[in-house]
Formats: structure tokens, C-alpha cells, sequence
């Protein structure tokens, strides 16, 4: 029931605003759906701390605690993104940017987006997630698409040349598990689900299991963002409107990077550690050494946040080769932080790009000057980014480092805080150039308006909280964790 | 299924197929010869699954038979072939790659398949994985297209040959999987093609032509 729920919410609320027509409400629909979604994903996670997982919709549905934390981390940023739509359709309908038409048809949209993301982490079964996450790809092609710039249409059209790639590799990579698992036993339907996977994995052919994970990892490694299929991700976030970007950036890689969790569990359990952990590292680092770089040479505030969520994600993966409760429980609360992190930060670009109609970094500079509440805000989102404490980024990252050096994977992390050392480095330089600005004369402080400003100071105090008191995860964390580990 | 029974035979000829028509879309310049081709190999696929179907007594291969006529011989040709009449420009493939050195590099592109499937092959014992290759070789063929031509046209059909290789290695692989999954593959690709082609239309009002070479503004 609480898990039909979850995913009843979101695509209740696309129904209501499609029959509602445009309003000036139709937007804080979305809200209260996402919010509901917060709370009952909060209530299902808690609940499968002590009891068994909470089946629904005839067993398609199946969330354990591993899913329910990745409901709480969805709901959660989706309450940010959609908080963030009402003030960008607003200023877009008004501007004239786009018609009321399009404007529903985005509040329509998003919220598909969130159920597919839902399902995505919910489903019982590996076939029904693939369909999920392929619907991920169809709803963002237009949101990415929104603004029908000439930009906007070439990052929509490449970003779903590229991730029909990757999910059409995640499909033949599902096919062949599929294969190894009717060797072993398993019938039709079982042969897909996750609980039968992983409980007879160990009796799985390795050769075969070998080939399944190398084409899964490459597969959903694409809206992962990691390498090679990783070259839609910055044109996409740059791109997409300011929420939507928010919602891609916070969760819809992570929900990728969430399905790599549970394939490599069971992978390991039929191939061992050695080969998989490998295939992680190999591509974590390539993926983080390659943001970090690229990361120094960006102009544009909306791309360098795209290839700081781009490391990030290689900095997780990495946390995943290494596997243990301690690094997955880190992967886990980073996935939260970050994407509150980053939700805050390009909900605030939007804010930027509609003040000043750009988001390059030399024409929008002296923005603390210019804008000190929004400044303020832009300079903590940073702080937390780039893992300062109080900020659950600063924990995480701990975690997972600690989590790598257990296993001993210590030239892994030294590269790894290398690169991070590196992007470091790069952010705070955009940074400084985004918020201080010696040259221009003196300009009027203009105050942000307060609409602005709660969904911001929301996201960043949710972010602080959960750095200083892991209440009321804390068990859901150690649980979900538990699941992740083969 | 018995090696060398008149069913493997068939098997082989169509799943040979599915590959020569890929062959056949990297020979052709014209988008409606690679139109052409493409609903050719769909044809050969939806033979595929009926000789395993009919062999094998497998009665959900037969929908997933017809489900591959009505998506991949009717519906994406059409779609297709719409574009192509959107913009006439487009017959002209413009390859950065020419054609025999992209056939040359499909008979790599095999034979690395062919290489590739090895463990698979020897893990799985039946007539119908040993022809798997011919489904990885067809994928390859298509990532190459994809790289290696421009034009909007071209690229989807990268993204079908993609496709149809891997409905091959999955219907020669597992002998079907479930039909939930097959339906959402199969109706997958015809919904990416779908927007694909409202993008293109959007594309086509903003650049007048179907050129991804135009589209430059990204990069870093």
C-alpha cells in the first residue's frame, strides 16, 4: 500500500494539472506531491528498518530499505526542483519565454520524471527498472529541450543519442544476466528479480556474469555520467531549465549509480571481488581525473556545476569498487548531500540567469556585491560542494575514503584526493570570480525576493542537519547499506 | 534444435542476415537506401524469432514476431522515411568515413564480435548462441555509423542497428525473455524514434537543415 503510494503521487499530480489546465497554482501541485512523497518514502524507510521489505502493485513494487533511503533522497530534491519550477515558470510565463501551453506541459513533465525515478528505485524486478530508467530518458529529452533554443535542441538530441546507447548496452547487459540465471535455475519471473538474484548468485556461470556486468556498467554508466558515454552531461545540465538540471544533477545520476550498487553485489558474488572492483576503479578514476581537469577550462557557471556533479559521481563509484558497509553507507549519504548541494546551487543559477540573462562566470561576477542574499547562498552551496563542515559532504566524503582505505585501495584514493585537490582548486577559483569582483564601480545591493530565497535556505539547513546528526536515517543508512554488500 | 537440421540452417540464414543488412546500410549512400536496408533487417529479424518460435514451440515468440513487423518493418521506416521527405538535403549521407573503407572496418568490427562472444559460446551450450555473434557484430557496426556519420538520418539509424544487434544477441542468447521486457524494448526504441523525430522537425525550423555537423555551439 505505502509502496504503491509512493509512486501514486507523482503521476496523481501530472493527471490533476493535465486536467486542471494552466493555473498560477499549477506549480505548488508538483510541490505537494513531491512533499508527500518525502514524508511516505521517510515513513516506508523507517518501517523497513525492522520489518521485511513492503511489496506493492502485485510485486512489481519492491522497497526495501536500500530503496526506501533512495525515495527520501529523491522526494527530498525533488521538493527543492519543483519549489524552484513555480518561481521559473512564473518568470518565463510572464516574460513571454514560453506559453501557457508549455508551461504545463513542463509541470506534466517533471513530475513523470519523478515517478520514473521512483519506479526506478522501487521495482522488484531488473527488466521493469530498465523501462524505468529508460522512461527517465524520454521525459528529460524535453525538459532538457524546454527553452527550443537552437543549444537546447542539439543537448536534448545528443543526450538521447547517448543514453538510448547506454540503456540499449544496459539491455543486452540485462538479457545476459538473465541468461546466467535461467542456467541456474530460475524461471521466467525469477530470473529478473533482485531478491532471487542475489540469492543464488554464487551458483551463476562467472563467464558469463563477466560479460552481464562489463555491459551494465557501461550502460547505465551513461546517465551516470561516467566515462565513455559521459559527453551529454554537461551540454544536458547546461542547458536544461535551472530545476530541471537541479533534479538531473541531484538525483537522476545517483538513481543510475544506485542500480550499479545492487548489480555489483551480485556480480561479486559470482565473479569475486577482484574483476569487478577493477572495472569500478578503472572507470571512477577515469571519470574523476577527467572532470577535474575540465572542470579548470569552463566559463560557464551551469557546465563547471555540471563536471563537479560529474566527479562527484567518479568520487561515489569509487566508494562502490570498494564496497563494505562503511563505503556504501558514505555512497548512500553522499548521494543526499549532494544532491541537496547541488539542487541549491543550480536552483540559485536560475536565479542568476534570470537577473542577469547569462550564466557565464565573467558577466555575472560580483554577484555578493550585486545580490548579497543570493551571493550568500551561492557561497554556501559552494562551501558544502566542496566539503566544508557542517555541510553532510564533509562526513560522506570521510566516510568513503575511510571505507576505501579498509580495503585497501590506497594508490585508488591518493589519485582520487589528487583529482579532488585539483577540482578543488578550480571551483574555488570560479567561485571567487563569480562572487567577488574587484574592477566594477560600486553598485547598488539589490535584495533577493524571500520566494527565492526559502527553497535555497531549506535545501542548505537540510544539508547542515544531516552533517551533524544522522537523525532519523541513521538506522535506515545502516540498514540500506547492509543490502548493498554481497 | 540439432546442428545441421533444416530449423539451425533457417536460423542462420536469418540471423546472417540481420548482419548483412547492416553491411548493406554502410554501403549505401542514399538515406533511402539505408531506409531500405534497415526495413530489410527488420524483416530478417522477425524471421529470426519466427523460426525459433515455430522450432522450439515457443507460441510468445510468435507476438514477439509480429510486435518486430509492426515496430521495425512498418512504424520506423515510416517515421523515417518522413524525415527524409522533410528535408530532401538529407539523401545525401555525406560520410566522413568512405564506404570501402567502412566496410572494411565492418569485417573487423566482426570478426572482434566474433572474437568477443567467445566465452559466452563456450558457457551456453545450443545452436541458436552459437550465432550470437552476428547480433554483437551488427552493434558494432551501428556504434560505427554513428561515429562516422553525420547527417540526422544516419545517426538514427546508428542507433537501430544498435538496437536491432542487440535484439538479436537477446533473442539468440535467452530464446525470449519475458514478454514484459521485450514489449518495453521493442516499443522503447519506436518512442525514442518518435521524439527523435520532433526533435529533428524543431531542429529543421531552427537550422533549415538535418545536419549535425551544424550543430557546434557545444562544446568545451
Amino acid at each position: 500500500m505505502l509502496a504503491s503510494l509512493i509512486l501514486a503521487l507523482p503521476v496523481f499530480s501530472a493527471l490533476t494539472v493535465l486536467v486542471t489546465r494552466w493555473r498560477r497554482f499549477t506549480p505548488w501541485i508538483g510541490v505537494g506531491a513531491d512533499a508527500a512523497v518525502l514524508v511516505v518514502g521517510l515513513m516506508a524507510a523507517l518501517h523497513e528498518v525492522r520489518s521485511p521489505a513492503l511489496l506493492g502493485m502485485a510485486g512489481v513494487l519492491r522497497v526495501d530499505a536500500l530503496s526506501g533511503f533512495m525515495v527520501v533522497v529523491i522526494g527530498a530534491v525533488s521538493v527543492l526542483a519543483s519549489w524552484g519550477s513555480v518561481r521559473y515558470l512564473r518568470h518565463e510565463v510572464v516574460t513571454n519565454a514560453c506559453s501557457a501551453r508549455q508551461a504545463l506541459h513542463y509541470s506534466v513533465l517533471i513530475q513523470l520524471f519523478v515517478a520514473s525515478m521512483l519506479l526506478a528505485v522501487s521495482a522488484a524486478n531488473i527488466g521493469v527498472m530498465w523501462v524505468a530508467v529508460e522512461a527517465t530518458t524520454i521525459t528529460t529529452t524535453f525538459l532538457v529541450g524546454h527553452r527550443r533554443s537552437r543549444a537546447a535542441l542539439e543537448a536534448s538530441w545528443k543526450y538521447l543519442v547517448i543514453c538510448s546507447v547506454g540503456i540499449a548496452l544496459a539491455f543486452l547487459g540485462t538479457v545476459v544476466l538473465y541468461l546466467a540465471a535461467q542456467h541456474a535455475g530460475g524461471n521466467a519471473t525469477q530470473a529478473l528479480e533482485w531478491t532471487w538474484l542475489s540469492a543464488h548468485a554464487r551458483s551463476f556461470d562467472p563467464a558469463v556474469v563477466r560479460t552481464a556486468i562489463g555491459l551494465l556498467v557501461l550502460g547505465y554508466g551513461a546517465k551516470v555520467g561516467l566515462v565513455p558515454l559521459h559527453s551529454w552531461l554537461p551540454d544536458a545540465h547546461s542547458q536544461a531549465p535551472a530545476p530541471v538540471s537541479a533534479l538531473m544533477s541531484g538525483v537522476l545520476l545517483s538513481v543510475a549509480l544506485y542500480a550499479l550498487l545492487r548489480f555489483k553485489a551480485i556480480a561479486v558474488m559470482s565473479v569475486g571481488e577482484h574483476f569487478v572492483r577493477t572495472l569500478f576503479i578503472v572507470l571512477a578514476l577515469a571519470t574523476l581525473i577527467l572532470a577535474s581537469l575540465l572542470l579548470v577550462t569552463q566559463r560557464d557557471l551551469k557546465r563547471a556545476f555540471a563536471y563537479s556533479s560529474t566527479e562527484h559521481m567518479g568520487l561515489m563509484a569509487l566508494a562502490v569498487a570498494a564496497g563494505g558497509p562503511l563505503a556504501i553507507s558514505g555512497v548512500l549519504l553522499h548521494m543526499l548531500g549532494h544532491g541537496l548541494a547541488k539542487g541549491v546551487l543550480f536552483l540559485a543559477t536560475g536565479e542568476v540567469v534570470a537577473v542577469d540573462g547569462t550564466s557565464d562566470i565573467e558577466a555575472t561576477s560580483g554577484l555578493f556585491a550585486r545580490r548579497p542574499a543570493l551571493g550568500g547562498a551561492v557561497a554556501l552551496g559552494l562551501a558544502a560542494i566542496l566539503g566544508f563542515p557542517p555541510f553532510s559532504l564533509f562526513v560522506s566524503e570521510l566516510t568513503m575514503i575511510r571505507g576505501e582505505i579498509a580495503v585497501h585501495l590506497v594508490w585508488a584514493v591518493a589519485l582520487s584526493l589528487a583529482a579532488l585537490a585539483l577540482a578543488f582548486a578550480a571551483l574555488a577559483t570560479h567561485a571567487r570570480r563569480l562572487l567577488m569582483e574587484e574592477g566594477r564601480d560600486l553598485v547598488l545591493a539589490q535584495p533577493t525576493p524571500a520566494s527565492a530565497m526559502v527553497p535555497l535556505v531549506v535545501g542548505l539547513s537540510l544539508c547542515a542537519f544531516i552533517g551533524v546528526s544522522t537523525w532519523p536515517l541513521g538506522p535506515v543508512l545502516s540498514a540500506a547499506a547492509r543490502l548493498a554488500v554481497s | 534444435m540439432r546442428a545441421g537440421s533444416l530449423a539451425a540452417a533457417l536460423l542462420a540464414l536469418s540471423s546472417g542476415a540481420v548482419l548483412l543488412a547492416a553491411a548493406v546500410a554502410l554501403w549505401r549512400r542514399t538515406a533511402r537506401g539505408i531506409v531500405r536496408a534497415l526495413r530489410f533487417q527488420g524483416v530478417a529479424l522477425a524471421a529470426t524469432a519466427l523460426v525459433l518460435g515455430v522450432d522450439l514451440r515457443i507460441k510468445l515468440m510468435l507476438v514477439t514476431a509480429l510486435l518486430m513487423i509492426a515496430v521495425k518493418v512498418v512504424a520506423i521506416p515510416i517515421l523515417l522515411s518522413r524525415i527524409v521527405w522533410l528535408d530532401p538535403s538529407s539523401a545525401e549521407t555525406d560520410p566522413v568515413v568512405n564506404v570501402p573503407a567502412s566496410l572494411v572496418t565492418a569485417v573487423v568490427l566482426s570478426l572482434v564480435a566474433f572474437y568477443a562472444t567467445r566465452p559466452l559460446v563456450h558457457a551456453v551450450a545450443g545452436v541458436p548462441v552459437t550465432l550470437a555473434p552476428f547480433g554483437l557484430a551488427t552493434v558494432l557496426i551501428g556504434f560505427f555509423v554513428l561515429v562516422a556519420r553525420r547527417r540526422v538520418v544516419a545517426q538514427m539509424v546508428g542507433l537501430l542497428l544498435v538496437d536491432n544487434g542487440i535484439a538479436l544477441a537477446a533473442l539468440l542468447l535467452t530464446t525470449g525473455v519475458p514478454l514484459l521486457v521485450e514489449l518495453g524494448g521493442t516499443l522503447d526504441v519506436l518512442l525514442v524514434v518518435v521524439v527523435l523525430r520532433v526533435l529533428a522537425t524543431r531542429l529543421h525550423v531552427e537550422l533549415g537543415a538535418l545536419e549535425l555537423d551544424r550543430l557546434a555551439e557545444l562544446h568545451d
